[in-house]
């Protein structure tokens, strides 16, 4: 099949370390070492570029179905693959929710039609994401699309008994919860991070004991019943003492932070421009800087992009009324590259572990996050670390042109994108999609990859 | 808010009037406003800030001394005319000065309006305008320290301290003591290139 | 000054401008001709989100003094209460030939939303926008105070600042744009602001504003403050439980009776008590304390006037949609300044 072609790719500095070839065939890296030959292979010259395991988002709002004026699969994902992703995790608030298995099976198979990526659906926690009564989270798990992750997002399992039960119940087939943790009480009408900046703007604050206060039930909730817990966007240093507090105990926890959480501040909000509204909102200096720090020693695992395209008409209104999220997919990399790597915290073995080995072992993907190594799947990143470019959001793949970093310059770009051997992004530029040869048949498969190997 | 600077300066000025002309010039002008009013009954002098209202009070204070039944205070106003400008759009914003009225006001009063420079016009016709709103005034008159020409509107002084004939690339400039703290002068500056 | 949005981006030359062109606004008022030819030509739109039927009139009398012609749009009634957004409503609005927005919204910031948008050209005045700032009612606020504070030290207001006031504002902070735009003004004016309310009414951050922070009213008074500024407090509050009731708010922080005694018992009698309007009698302020001498209410409405006239004269005349001719003689600045730049008669 054509989509499963050989590539030879010449001197790579592999997860950042010495220059290395490597050999990609029928899915699968076949080869790791200097000077690899391939009779028929596509030679692809990597010199100064950096081979990743593909990055693996496990929070990303895809919109479909149900606000296919927002961003659909397949826009979506074109943006992952841009991004460098090999798979995303499609978040449950969709319209209808995705808190069925027929639902989970729609996205998953687009997510197959597509190609661009892997599409991993999130199952609601609960029906609707009403926060009243659990969703079948079996059916969920047994469908198709064999969800794992199980998350309200946008919403707070707020209620402890049912935040109890869902973290006892996906124990049943390894699943995790991983909460949106916001107090809702405590965040009637919120508009902002709580501090010195909404007391000037007059806007209702969020504060930060409306996630920490969740955050310390859900862990002592997590070890009350051994449970997986994963923390969605932890956005305050308070949450990353409580998360670090909890590993200590060696409750199960594992915790994700946004790129942008590492970078923007409250400050932003200063020009009342709601590309800048998201939930949770941006916090203070003193809370990105322990969020790098809770990244960089291992508190916080995984970066998840929070990926939340909306149509140009929810942002183009008064903060108040404005719709809350921001785009993430095409400027992750770069942005954990400017405040993870360029200063110093980590390096980018750290970033393929971040990026991609965490997020795919707690979303339970087999084919994803692998080691750069004969045997694996292949689904790698090459990444120019020394390209810079300025962000702008009408050139990017995604629908959402809510990109808070527009006209900023950052570093690092995402030269070629392979999901299972298959370049869906060369050049920088999109290429083919990944195709089995038969989307039907595909569907039918309870993974796709699986056939690969 | 902020005002553009004054960018260069002239190529060339001349001293057209020293402080002894000025004075002697309204010296000249105090008599004739007399002359032409048979005395000071119901004389107002209505000062246009910024330099004609320090002219409408030298003036007051000669007419007072040639006639000690006056008193300069009394019959000295100023009239602000910013509001009234037909090139408020066209400059920098301007803030309003007070307006003072003399306390008989102006109804039936024969009113001199009293200005540095007499140009284009333009500023007299928006006093005229600015004085409809405070008043019926039984006369209005016109003094000037100088006519420079270039008149816009058909308006004219009736008491003329200098006429300057100049070209348009020329500025005209009049320092009085009590709001340039230097001593007076007329000062024609060339602003050619 | 292209738009009017905050006060805390007011330099203390353009405040103490527009109360000093205010001041000149005041004394037309007084004439038997109320009115100046301006802004003649020249269309002023208030925009209003949110009912407040003083506001609306006092910027519309404003207007008009200054001969400018006025739109009223209601947002409630309208294509906005049918989901029109602020967008094209504004848009709309200039596409109607509307030179200034005078734009009232309950939305936090919707002003300067409105200013830095790019979707419109329009000078934009803040109304009041949601718990942010009123600006307008600050200057008036300081219009008032200046006249009282230069009173009391004998001398004319023009040209004068707040230096060495000291100001106590009371009541609902959380919530209160007047107490917001209040103390960045005051302060550049140079008065000293205490702010005392229930410590539920205090805004968390409020640790890095520019003021005195008292729990308690008496002790606050005791410290011989010259002006009293009462915030209005919505007995809904309480449901919200930022105060108990509403009998427990009004005997700790509600200017009543005793408070008023209060002020000659400490041998104040030049100090003067402001509330911006509409007064809950009996909550907030007694109706002794609102209708005695020392109440400012009805000066403040007055001034109201003056001060949105200066602001929209100074905000609508002048070339600011135009090119600039940097030949153009420059007139000064400030009235009050001796002149550096000499002017002739109509230079351009």
């Amino acid at each position: 099949m054509s989509t499963t072609g050989s590539y030879l790719i010449k001197g790579a500095r592999v997860v950042g370390a010495d220059a290395a070839d490597l050999l990609v065939e029928n899915g699968r890296i076949t080869g790791v070492g200097s000077s690899l030959q391939a009779s028929g292979a596509t030679v692809l010259d990597a010199d100064g570029l950096i081979a990743l395991p593909g990055m693996v988002d496990l929070h990303t709002h895809l919109r479909e179905p149900g606000r296919e004026d927002a961003e659909t699969v397949e826009t979506g994902t074109r943006a992952a693959a841009l991004g460098g992703f090999t798979a995303v995790h499609a978040m449950a608030n969709s319209s209808p929710v995705a808190d069925t298995a027929g639902v989970v099976e729609q996205v998953f198979a687009l997510g197959q039609q597509a190609g661009w990526a892997e599409v991993r659906p999130v199952g609601a926690v609960t029906v609707g994401l009403a926060g009243e009564r659990l969703a079948e989270l079996g059916a969920m798990a047994d469908s198709r699309a064999r969800v794992r992750v199980f998350s309200d997002d946008g919403m707070c399992v707020s209620d402890p008994v049912l935040m109890r039960r869902a973290l006892e119940y996906v124990k049943a087939f390894d699943g995790v919860i991983a909460q949106h943790a916001q107090e809702p009480r405590l965040t009637e009408g919120a508009q902002m991070n709580e501090g010195a900046v909404s007391a000037v703007l007059g806007m209702a604050g969020w504060p930060a004991v409306a996630e920490e206060s969740i955050i310390a039930r859900d862990v002592l909730l997590a070890q009350h019943v051994d449970s997986r817990l994963h923390v969605c966007h932890v956005s305050t240093a308070g949450s990353v003492e409580i998360i670090r507090w909890a590993k200590h105990r060696g409750i199960k926890v594992t915790a994700e932070v946004t790129p942008h959480h590492l970078w923007l501040t409250d400050e932003l909000v200063r020009s009342y421009d709601p590309v800048f509204k998201v939930n949770p909102p941006l916090r203070t200096d003193e809370d990105v800087l322990a969020l790098r720090a809770g990244l960089a020693d291992g508190t916080i695992d995984v970066i998840g992009t929070d990926h939340a395209p909306h149509p140009s008409e929810a942002k183009e209104c008064e903060w108040a009324q404005a719709a809350m999220g921001m785009t993430g997919l095409e400027t992750a990399l770069s942005v954990v590259q400017h405040t993870m790597i360029e200063s110093g915290l980590i390096g980018w073995a750290d970033f393929a572990r971040i990026t991609s080995a965490m997020p795919a072992r707690i979303g339970r993907l087999a084919h994803q996050g692998q080691p750069l190594e004969a045997g694996s799947a292949a689904n790698i990143t090459l990444v120019d670390p020394a390209a810079r470019w300025t962000v702008d959001p009408a050139a990017m793949a995604t629908k959402g042109r809510n990109s808070p970093f527009a006209g900023r310059e950052l570093p690092g770009r995402v030269v070629a994108t392979f999901l299972n051997g298959h370049p869906t992004v060369l050049d920088g530029k999109l290429n083919t999609p990944f195709a089995d040869g038969s989307a039907g048949q595909a569907a039918g498969q309870p993974q796709a990859q699986s056939r690969e190997g | 808010m902020s005002m553009p600077s004054p960018a260069q300066s002239p190529s060339s000025s001349r001293v057209v009037l020293s402080e002894a002309d000025i004075d002697r010039a309204l010296t000249r002008i105090a008599h004739e406003i007399l002359e032409a009013n048979k005395g000071s009954r119901d004389l107002v002098l209505m000062g246009i800030p910024r330099r004609g209202y320090p002219l409408a009070c030298r003036l007051a204070a000669k007419i007072a001394a040639a006639d000690p039944s006056v008193s300069a205070a009394a019959i000295a106003g100023q009239l602000d005319v910013t509001m009234f400008r037909d090139d408020l759009q066209r400059q920098p914003t301007r803030p309003p000065y007070p307006t003072a009225l003399p306390a008989e006001g102006l109804d039936d009063k024969v009113v001199v309006l009293v200005d540095d420079v007499l140009y284009s016009g333009r500023t007299i016709r928006a006093a005229l305008d600015a004085l409809v709103d405070l008043g019926r005034p039984r006369i209005v008159r016109l003094a000037v320290l100088v006519d420079r020409g270039h008149r816009e509107l058909p308006i004219r002084a009736d008491h003329v301290g200098k006429n300057l004939p100049t070209s348009s690339v020329e500025k005209v400039r009049v320092r009085l003591a009590e709001i340039d703290q230097v001593a007076d002068e007329v000062v024609i500056e060339d602003w050619s290139e | 000054m292209k738009h009017l949005l905050s006060t805390q981006d007011l330099s203390k030359a353009d405040a103490v401008r527009i109360l000093d062109t205010a001041e000149e606004m005041a004394a037309v008022s007084d004439r038997e001709v109320k009115k100046l030819p301006a802004l003649r030509g020249r269309t002023v739109v208030n925009l209003f989100f949110e009912d407040s039927t003083r506001t609306r009139i006092s910027f519309e009398a404003a207007a008009k003094r200054l001969s400018a012609d006025v739109i009223n749009f209601a947002a409630k009634g309208s294509s906005v209460s049918k989901g029109e957004s602020l967008k094209d409503t504004a848009q709309t609005l200039e596409a109607m030939g509307a030179d200034a927005v005078v734009i009232r919204h309950w939305a936090s910031g919707a002003p300067v939303r409105l200013a830095t948008s790019g979707w419109i050209d329009a000078a934009v005045v803040n109304a009041g926008d949601g718990t942010h700032e009123h600006p307008t009612q600050a200057l008036l606020d300081a219009f008032t105070l200046r006249r009282t504070w230069a009173r009391t030290n004998g001398t004319a207001s023009a040209g004068t600042d707040l230096s060495g006031m000291k100001i106590a504002i009371v009541g609902d902070i959380l919530h209160s744009r007047v107490a917001r735009s209040d103390l960045w003004l005051l302060r550049t004016l140079g008065a000293e602001v205490t702010m005392v309310a229930p410590p539920t009414l205090l805004p968390v951050g409020i640790d890095g504003w520019p003021c005195t922070i008292s729990y308690d009213l008496d002790e606050a008074l005791a410290k011989r403050p010259d002006a009293v500024m009462m915030l209005r407090v919505q007995a809904e509050r309480m449901n919200a439980a930022f105060f108990p009731s509403a009998r427990e708010y009004s005997r700790l922080w509600g200017f009543d009776d005793r408070r008023l005694a209060a002020l000659d018992d400490h041998g104040l009698s030049d100090t003067v008590i402001l509330h911006p309007g509409p007064m809950n009698r009996g909550l907030e302020i007694s109706s002794a304390a609102a209708d005695s001498p020392r109440s400012m209410v009805l000066q403040q409405v007055r001034n109201g006037v003056s001060v949105r006239m200066a602001a929209l004269y100074l905000l609508l005349s002048g070339e600011s949609r135009s090119t600039a001719r940097s030949q153009a003689d420059t007139p000064d600045t400030v009235p009050a300044a001796a002149g550096t730049a000499p002017t002739e008669e109509n230079a351009s």
